[in-house]
């Protein structure tokens, strides 16, 4: 299926950068490129939105906005909750923003605001308008209710089909959760006189080719791929931006600033999705979120780590190109994408070429990458291996950095492992390809003996460090139990994770 | 019944209302402090120049290149100070310090503009440093002898002889670690002088009046020309009890100085680094049992990592010594308590106050010897209940005893553990790397502040011409459901619906001299003056009803809105009608309410005494499972009896019980600062400074079958309208959760495996405690060693000195030297010690 989504036609450049929020007309004339969406709403007298961390991990900065629901003209608009703190205020350019003052009022509340005050869900109030948007986006979700309550992979849903997960970005440091368990999982649906529900039948705002230019720098959101090369051309400091989730944190917790900084997350040519005889072509500036929709487990290693990467708010923001842009050795997408064998497309002014993941990094935070090239697409092998798997070893269950990640996909006919390929995160400078394992296994039956020598191998691949999230000596043993792991649940009935 | 405590017929306390603010927190409507900016012109901004070493002396100071960044104001430094260069109530934290005392420590204040001049202002103040050494962790400090304040001592008994006639004695060392408050809300002030040219602060705190001295301390003005004012906090948890004073005082001293407006928000990374923590704990310890596993004696020693200032450690310590028993009762005593100096964050009250690190330590001892015992831990823990009539080391009662076993009876039969119980055994035989447990542990926790004096309140009831009525209190709101709780109490005791109240922010000018919110007496102390203003107002009002009526005044009902008398059949006259009435007949609507606690008695030298009103009980039982590849575990699920009186709000106290928990959970179990503990040059600095690092509990964390329900025939003598405190003790039912994990990671061993288990017990904690647990070298790595009367705690040392009755704290005025005066963090800070102004 060609997916790529047709550009419309949009005034070049519109002169006056402006976007809608609940409802109302707002411009951009005190903010400058670096300044966050969060400060300029709250600078709007918007202050239900709150600053709780800066950085996209507690939620209390979640907002609304009108996303497309699908690759196609008339697949209507999705209510998408983001961090706002994370991305540029200038990037809402055109768009539509709800937030929890837009949702309701204490005199008329939206049913999200009814169950959360009624049962208790609010203690302090600081967590709670970011809970309230993060909700709301679940309650407007078309196909919820359409599962089972346990909702299958990845998924914790109510009997009203609501996911737990769309809250797994918001903290509550006050309730312990559970009243707000019970609001969710009270929720009905939208009534046919519901605004916000009625607009998701008609079509997302389309990107706005933007230019923001102040004092501090230039925010330009570029139209299409050729527009990005050839700013950057003319930009060689420029920072490619997408998702904002790493960006962002960069600008409000490091103090980094950028004198030019390019969109691309709307791009056309880098949000391609196609399902090929030979590879699945998934777009760069594709969210994780679209991603998971899109693929609809269709490559069952990523549906297993997908709902494991950070939380639904940053998954609503985060790109697969961006989290491998970032060249981070602690990434959840690489060693999924390793043992599946991935390339990454590169795009350049002199065309294209692609790149097995396997090369694509050269150390820490270094890639083969050069200056001048953008990844536009992640390009997944077909047939898959059939026995996949992803572990994730880290404190908390939810949005947590992984101190180790393991990506399985083995190949077994006739109990012998014919194809291992293992992806590793955390235990090097790099995400790394477990090659002596995966030699270790490959034409020896699947058996207890041979998995116990092959984790002993697996024991001693990378370089694990001791750092805050772990001990060194903690990682070494997570390699060495991964294999046994996966070996004890082969064949078994899948129970759910537990954590780490 | 007492009449503190009993309720009038169709009382609004005991109704089932969602929080006062719940309209407004859901729909962002809620105003919080930052969020007053937006409201106030001209405000400048502050932002901190933070030392990047974790012990320095500071050499010099150059500002000038700050104030050439477009945008930049004026640079704050000590010479600025008017009053006393001092923000610690203990007299030993500089606010503008010469000696940084810990990574981050913040040198000197820029004001801007805007806050991104502040923060690039900031970056260009020159500062030269001396670098010294640093003590980090908490052994560093023990073995340096790097101590401050009073060392406390507990004893009851005769401890060697108890020791001589155990049959089992244990001994073991146990370092476990603190907490980070992490309010949602980041501490923030924001002040400007007003129209009156008096200094008006908002601040984000749990005690207006001490902040509100600590800026007159430090402008050099008298309480009177300074007020505080708190509209709400995002969360509190006992981080903003004493952290927020030096705070507003930088931002009111910014407005002073400019005479514009000054907000001071930390951002999570400045708070997180700068503000104080819940304290680590070191313990030695040795327990003696007798045959049938009665504790016999207990003998400890006790050293709470204070950080670099004293700030609430000595009463954090206290509490810790009050509560190392729990729910236990232990005939022979000794309890050692000591602080120890390190070069980090001055650590400080967090919900439990030392309680949960003195308990802690009990839960470990008992679960760590269960096995060795031969006996299952909750039967150890039962058999070892206080009985009526039984007291406390420190020689207090323990009135209604009897409630720790109601509890335990009922948790064990709502939550159908002994079949649970049996279903665990058999999960477990038939599950190799996967195992379950299940863990129940109880929680006595006294309430009243330590110091006798802190238990007072006061309020201020207006009752309007129109019938309205208006509150204020000295409590402050920070979601725990105060304001909620008197707005019932006020309705209950006027007798009016709760609509025709309404509640105003705390403010220092309206209520005088209150003490934190904290100590969870919120509630019990605020109601009790609430109350009694109310009762002031409805005895006038019972008189002019009465000749009304044709009845006694003592007859008078005020119920929903109507006066009447006994008769419900009879005369009666609408409330606004009565008020009206009697304003006509110069009757004064108004009035000034105050509240002590009676019977508290507290000698801090001896540790003897009665310090509590009553204790809380409740008692949790926790099932969890396993992964043996990893050490990840989950809360399946989670049972709970707790003890708060007669409810005075069921939504409110569910609230905080399950939110309590939760947090202690975390505490336990997820919650990891790390401080760089290396040789290397970040050494000292906090390695966990942001959500992507300290993760606090999400909803992954949340049981996932959670029951709780409040114990029955609860009602409490001691407190306004028979309800109790709850605010801290759940927090510690969280032990269960921990045991369980311990218990479970023994199940991966041969029967009777005793397990040492890391606090907190993360997935990394309780992957070795199950690797030891397999290893037939599992004793080996044991730290519990039994045998002969135990190894004895390290006892003080000649230089010890007792806690002075009175060093809780007293602003203002410097502690009176009868032991060794707390030693100063710099001879700056002495002299200006010297200097507080009367």
């Amino acid at each position: 299926m060609a997916s790529t989504t047709t550009p419309t036609a949009v005034p070049t450049h519109a002169a006056v950068p402006t976007a809608t929020v609940n409802g109302q007309a707002c411009g951009f004339e005190r903010i400058s490129a670096q300044t966050s969406a969060l400060d300029w709403l709250r600078d709007q007298g918007l202050t239900g939105a709150k600053e709780g961390c800066a950085e996209g991990e507690c939620g209390a900065c979640s907002v609304l906005v009108a996303r497309p629901a699908g690759d196609h003209d008339d697949a209507g608009s999705r209510w998408t909750a983001i961090n706002a703190c994370l991305i540029p205020a200038a990037s809402l350019d055109g768009q539509e923003v709800v937030t929890a003052e837009g949702l309701g009022t204490a005199d008329d509340l939206h049913p999200v605001q009814y169950e959360m005050a009624m049962r208790g869900g609010s203690q302090c109030g600081y967590c709670t308008p970011g809970f309230v948007c993060s909700m709301a986006a679940e309650y407007y979700r078309p196909d919820r209710g359409a599962e089972a309550e346990d909702g299958g992979e990845g998924h914790e849903c109510g009997p009203n089909g609501f996911d737990l997960h769309a809250l797994s970005g918001n903290l509550c440091r006050c309730t312990g959760y559970r009243p707000i368990q019970d609001a969710a999982y009270a929720l009905g649906a939208p009534a046919e006189s519901d605004a916000l529900a009625e607009r998701s039948s008609r079509r997302a705002p389309d990107a706005v080719p933007t230019r923001l230019t102040t004092a501090a720098g230039t925010y330009a959101r570029a139209a299409d791929l050729e527009e990005v090369l050839a700013l950057r051309a003319e930009h060689p400091d420029a920072t490619l931006v997408a998702g904002s989730t790493d960006w962002g944190v960069e600008v409000n917790i490091r103090g980094v600033r950028a004198p030019y900084v390019i969109g691309i997350d709307r791009v056309a040519e880098l949000r391609t999705f196609e399902v090929g005889d030979e590879a699945i072509e998934l777009g760069a500036a594709l969210t994780l979120s679209e991603i998971e929709e899109r693929l609809d487990g269709r490559i069952p290693l990523l549906a297993q780590m997908l709902p494991q990467f950070a939380s639904r708010l940053i998954r609503n923001g985060a790109t697969i190109g961006g989290n491998l842009g970032t060249g981070s050795p602690i990434g959840d997408t690489p060693p999924a994408l390793l043992a599946l064998e991935a390339d990454v497309v590169l795009a350049s002014p002199s065309g294209e070429r692609s790149v097995p993941l396997a090369d694509y990094f050269t150390g820490y935070r270094a890639t083969v990458k050069q200056a001048d090239e953008l990844i536009r697409a992640l390009r997944i092998p077909v047939p898959l291996s059939p026995v996949t798997a992803f572990h994730k070893i880290a404190k908390r269950r939810f949005d947590d950095i992984s101190s180790v990640a393991v990506g399985f996909a083995l190949t077994i006919d006739d109990g012998v492992v014919s194809r291992a390929r293992i992806g590793l995160g955390g235990v090097a400078a790099t995400p790394i390809r477990a090659r002596d394992t995966e030699a270790a296994l490959e034409g020896r039956p699947f058996t207890r003996d041979v998995v116990r020598a092959a984790a002993a191998v697996m024991r001693r691949e990378g370089t694990p460090m001791s750092d805050h999230r772990a001990s060194g000596n903690y990682r070494a043993a997570m390699l060495g139990t991964a294999l046994l792991k996966l070996h004890s649940q082969h064949g078994t009935t899948s129970t759910t994770e537990v954590s780490a | 019944m007492s009449h503190l405590s009993e309720r009038p017929v169709n009382p609004v306390v005991g109704q089932q209302i969602p929080h006062e603010s719940a309209a407004l927190h859901v729909t962002g409507a809620a105003l919080y402090t930052d969020d007053l900016v937006l409201r106030t012109r001209d405000v400048l901004h502050a932002w901190p120049v933070q030392a990047p070493h974790t012990h320095a002396t500071v050499t010099g100071l150059r500002t000038a290149p700050a104030l050439t960044v477009p945008g930049v104001v004026r640079v704050l430094t000590a010479d600025d100070v008017p009053g006393a260069n001092d923000a610690g109530v203990k007299h030993d934290e500089p606010l503008f310090p010469s000696e940084v005392m810990y990574h981050g420590h913040a040198v000197a204040w820029v004001l801007g503009e805007t806050l991104e001049a502040a923060r690039l202002g900031a970056a260009m103040v020159e500062v030269d440093y001396d670098v010294l050494p640093a003590l980090v962790t908490l052994t560093e400090a023990i073995e340096a002898k790097s101590f401050q304040g009073a060392q406390p001592h507990m004893e009851r008994g005769d401890i060697e002889a108890a020791f001589e006639g155990a049959a089992h004695v244990f001994s073991g060392e146990f370092e476990f670690a603190g907490q980070e408050h992490f309010y949602l809300e980041t501490h923030c002030a924001l002040a400007h002088v007003d129209e009156s040219g008096q200094v008006f602060a908002q601040s984000s705190t749990q005690h207006p009046s001490e902040t509100q001295e600590i800026i007159a301390h430090v402008l050099g003005r008298s309480s009177n020309e300074v007020t505080v004012q708190c509209l709400r906090m995002g969360g509190g948890f006992g981080g903003k009890e004493m952290q927020p004073h030096g705070l507003a005082a930088i931002a009111s001293l910014g407005a002073v100085l400019t005479g514009r407006p000054v907000r001071l928000r930390l951002n999570r990374t400045q708070d997180i680094t700068m503000t104080g923590k819940r304290h680590g704990f070191h313990a030695q310890w040795r327990a003696g049992f007798d045959e049938q596993g009665l504790l016999q004696a207990l003998d400890a020693t006790l050293t709470a990592d204070g950080g670099w200032s004293l700030d609430l450690s000595e009463p954090v310590l206290a509490r810790a010594l009050c509560h190392i028993d729990n729910a236990y009762f232990i005939p022979n005593v000794r309890v050692n308590g000591r602080i120890a100096r390190t070069n980090k964050t001055s650590q400080t009250a967090f919900r439990g106050f030392g309680g949960p690190q003195g308990m802690l330590v009990i839960e470990d001892i008992l679960g760590r010897c269960a096995p060795l015992l031969g006996a299952p831990a909750h039967e150890l823990r039962r058999k070892n209940f206080y009985a009526e009539g039984q007291s406390t080391p420190y020689g207090m009662p323990v009135r209604h005893a009897e409630r720790l076993t109601a509890a335990w009876d009922a948790v064990l039969s709502k939550g159908d553990v002994a079949d649970r119980q049996a279903q665990v055994a058999e999960f477990n035989r038939g599950h190799e790397h996967t195992k379950r447990a299940i863990a129940i542990t109880p929680v006595k926790f006294g309430i009243s502040f330590n110091l006798t004096a802190f238990n007072q309140a006061g309020a201020l009831v207006h009752v309007y011409k129109d019938g309205s009525v208006l509150i204020n209190h000295g409590g402050t709101e920070m979601g725990q459901g105060l304001h909620t709780k008197m707005l019932q109490v006020a309705a209950t005791s006027l007798g009016v619906p709760l609509s025709r109240v309404r509640l105003a922010p705390t403010r220092t000018d309206k209520v005088p001299n209150t003490s934190a919110t904290a100590a969870s007496s919120g509630a019990d102390l605020n109601g009790g003056a609430i109350k009694n203003a109310c009762e002031q107002i409805r005895e006038r009002l019972a008189q002019v009803a009465a000749g009304r009526l044709g009845v006694h005044p003592n007859e008078v009902v005020f119920d929903g809105g109507v006066v009447r008398g006994l008769s419900a059949s009879g005369e009666h006259i609408d409330w606004d009608d009565l008020v009206v009435q009697s304003y006509f007949q110069r009757v004064q609507l108004w009035a000034a309410g105050y509240y002590r606690t009676e019977g508290l008695h507290w000698d801090s030298a001896s540790m003897q005494g009665t310090p509590f009103k009553y204790f809380a009980y409740g008692v949790a039982v926790s099932e969890v499972e396993v992964d043996g590849f990893t050490g990840g575990y989950r809360t399946l699920r989670v049972d709970i009896v707790h003890d708060v009186g007669d409810s005075l709000s069921p939504l409110v106290d569910l609230g905080q019980i399950e939110g309590g928990f939760v947090q202690g959970a975390g505490w336990l179990t997820l919650e990891d600062l790390r401080w760089d503990e290396t040789d290397g040059p970040n050494r000292g600095r906090l390695a966990t400074q942001a959500a992507s690092t300290y993760k606090l509990p999400s909803f992954s964390e949340m049981p996932e079958e959670f029951n709780v329900s409040l114990l029955e025939h609860a009602h409490e003598d001691g407190a306004v309208y028979g309800g109790k405190a709850v605010g801290e003790p759940p927090l510690m039912l969280a032990f269960s959760v921990r045991e369980a994990l311990r218990q479970a990671a023994a199940a991966f061993g041969p029967t009777g495996t005793s397990v040492d288990l890391a606090s907190p017990a993360t997935p990394e904690a309780v992957y070795w405690a199950v690797e030891s647990a397999r290893s037939e070298a599992a004793a080996m790595h044991r730290t519990t060693a039994e045998g002969g009367t135990g190894a004895v705690p390290e006892q003080p040392g000649a230089s010890a000195h007792p806690m002075h009755p009175r060093s809780e704290r007293v602003v203002g005025h410097p502690v009176p030297v009868d032991g060794p005066a707390a030693p100063s963090a710099s001879p700056e800070g002495s002299r200006q010690a010297a200097g507080v102004r009367p």
